[in-house]
């Protein structure tokens, strides 16, 4: 009888490796040698289980880590005598793997780290993702990234399993693993939404809750964000039937619980703000059922959460005028985006909003041109092209007007 | 096989064969058809076995060198910032010939325009040096 290949489930081998790294660091091993050994033993494992699956998955990866950490210490010279067992360890609580995720997460989003290499420290070390898998997600050849990852481990040095950090830079971390989204066969933001969940079994903070909630919120919608063609669908355009309803109720509700713990002294935190924010766009039937004045209380929560917005936070003051737009009119929409020359004028996303609020005043040439410098000023193909086609739109209606009126809307 | 780009400009090169306004003076559709048609020519590109690597640049740039010891380096637009040469962008090929890759960049250059016209484009093309060692 022929073995055939079962299908691997990676889902379950990525969850397995923080699990995995965790012990072998309770256990006394170095952290940066360890994980580099559960990476290679990871590689082997998705080249040899398919073919011949483990009796205990966590074992195996255990034993094999444990193999190469003996031969690399072997070829360094450092002569131990380290018997070689096969690790059955009682199956941890829940509570205890998420600690164990918690603090490899506190570890890997190191302040010490640059974001690039908080972000791919974590994909790796607590994702389980391969270097080249996070090579491809970020478009860099992969010797790169296994140096960047290399060079963040070093800046680390010791590492133990009990040093808590920061949550806001973890929280920071997983926001920017969930914005680079989907690349390849690389899901991302699917990553960061597991990631949270994980972390959310090991703290009940409110803004892990907030983050989670966010991250479905808006997850939900991106069956509707981009069309056939790879054309960015904006929000006032999006077929909402296809928004996933499980994932927005579950976002609703973590959102729900994570409020449910403020107090006169414990206000909601920026992605419990967000998530409102995503929620409130998500509970609309239509574009036109909105509830901008909700939306527009809860930017004015978020500008005040810092000193100074407009230089601190000027994406929320940005987000806050276009809910002014819808709620107040567009004319004080423009006006709430004159407080940002200064500071993003040269950037696309400021151009882009104010050409959607010249859209919204039906002043469509002014539409046209403030589109055509946000186009002019993007980093990014997919939204340039989008930002031409609107600018070309518009410019075309105001041109032409009539029947072309119910597409611009 | 030898790799070449293929680089659109923003501007400079040769003196444009047929002039075109910016993309976002032409109609939707028109701007619809160009578009598709770029994606077109990596899907070509990738399915005949040619294609290395396609990058869009920003219509910034600054040039820099190096300011002298604990000096802080030295940058600035460079002359004629409205009118020099700037590189838009490119598809790296690799391909059997210069033939072949003067054939692609012709057929890049045919790209539909206003009124779906071909646009008659410069495409530059660079030769990039080989890894491999050369055969004479």
């Amino acid at each position: 009888m022929v073995d055939t290949d079962q299908p691997l489930d990676e889902g379950a081998l990525r969850a397995l490796v923080p699990r995995v790294l965790a012990g072998l660091v309770r256990r006394g091993e170095d952290f940066d040698a360890a994980e580099d050994a559960l990476q290679e033993a990871l590689i082997e494992a998705l080249r040899v289980w398919p073919e011949h699956p483990p009796r205990d998955p966590r074992a195996w990866l255990t034993t094999v880590a444990t193999r190469r950490l003996v031969d690399a210490r072997r070829s360094e010279a450092a002569r131990r005598n380290r018997e070689e067992t096969t690790y059955a360890e009682p199956q941890p609580s829940d509570t205890e793997e998420g600690d164990d995720t918690l603090f490899l997460l506190f570890c890997c989003a190191h302040p010490d780290l640059t974001p690039a290499s908080q972000v791919a420290l974590t994909l790796r070390a607590v994702g389980g993702l391969t270097t080249r898998e996070i090579a491809d997600a970020f478009y860099v050849p992969e010797t790169t990234m296994a140096q960047r990852i290399s060079r963040a481990k070093r800046t680390l040095g010791g590492v133990r399993l009990d040093q808590p950090g920061d949550l806001a830079v973890v929280l920071r971390v997983l926001y920017l693993v969930y914005t680079a989204g989907h690349v390849g066969r690389v899901d991302l933001a699917g990553e960061a939404i597991r990631l949270a969940r994980q972390l959310n079994l090991a703290t009940d903070e409110p803004e892990a809750r907030g983050l989670l909630a966010l991250m479905l919120l808006n997850h939900a919608r991106l069956p509707a964000r981009i069309d056939a063609e790879g054309r960015i669908v904006t929000l006032d355009e999006q077929d909402r039937s296809r928004w996933d309803t499980r994932e927005i109720a579950e976002g609703v509700r973590v959102l729900q619980s994570a409020l449910a713990g403020q107090t006169e002294e414990r206000r909601p935190g920026r992605y419990q703000i967000e998530a409102a924010i995503a929620a409130l766009h998500d509970d609309a039937a239509s574009a036109e059922e909105t509830d901008w004045p909700q939306i527009l209380a809860w930017y004015d929560d978020l500008v005040a959460l810092t000193e100074d917005p407009v230089r601190q936070d000027p994406a929320a003051v940005l987000g806050r005028a276009v809910a002014v737009g819808h709620a107040l009119g567009a004319a004080a929409g423009l006006r709430e985006t004159e407080r940002l020359r200064d500071v993003i004028g040269e950037r696309h996303k400021w151009h882009a909003v104010r050409g959607h609020l010249h859209e919204l005043d039906d002043d469509l040439p002014a539409a046209a041109a403030a589109y055509a410098e946000a186009a002019r000023r993007a980093t990014n193909v997919v939204e340039r092209d989008h930002l031409v086609r609107r600018a070309a739109r518009a410019r075309a209606v105001s041109r032409f007007g009539g029947g072309e009126q119910d597409r611009a809307r | 096989m030898p790799k070449y780009l293929l680089l659109k400009h923003y501007r400079g090169g040769p003196e444009e064969h047929r002039h075109v306004p910016p993309m976002d003076q032409w109609d939707p559709e028109d701007v619809e058809a160009h578009l598709a048609f770029m994606r077109h020519v990596t899907e070509q590109l990738k399915e005949r076995g040619e294609y290395v690597d396609v990058q869009a640049l920003t219509p910034t740039r600054t040039w820099v060198r190096y300011g002298g010891p604990d000096a802080a380096p030295v940058t600035t637009d460079g002359p004629h910032p409205e009118t020099s040469d700037l590189a838009a962008g490119w598809w790296m090929i690799d391909v059997d010939s210069h033939e072949r890759a003067v054939e692609l960049a012709a057929y890049v250059s045919s790209e539909p325009g206003p009124r779906g016209e071909p646009m008659f484009e410069w495409i530059d093309v660079r030769e990039v040096m080989s890894d491999a060692p050369s055969e004479d």
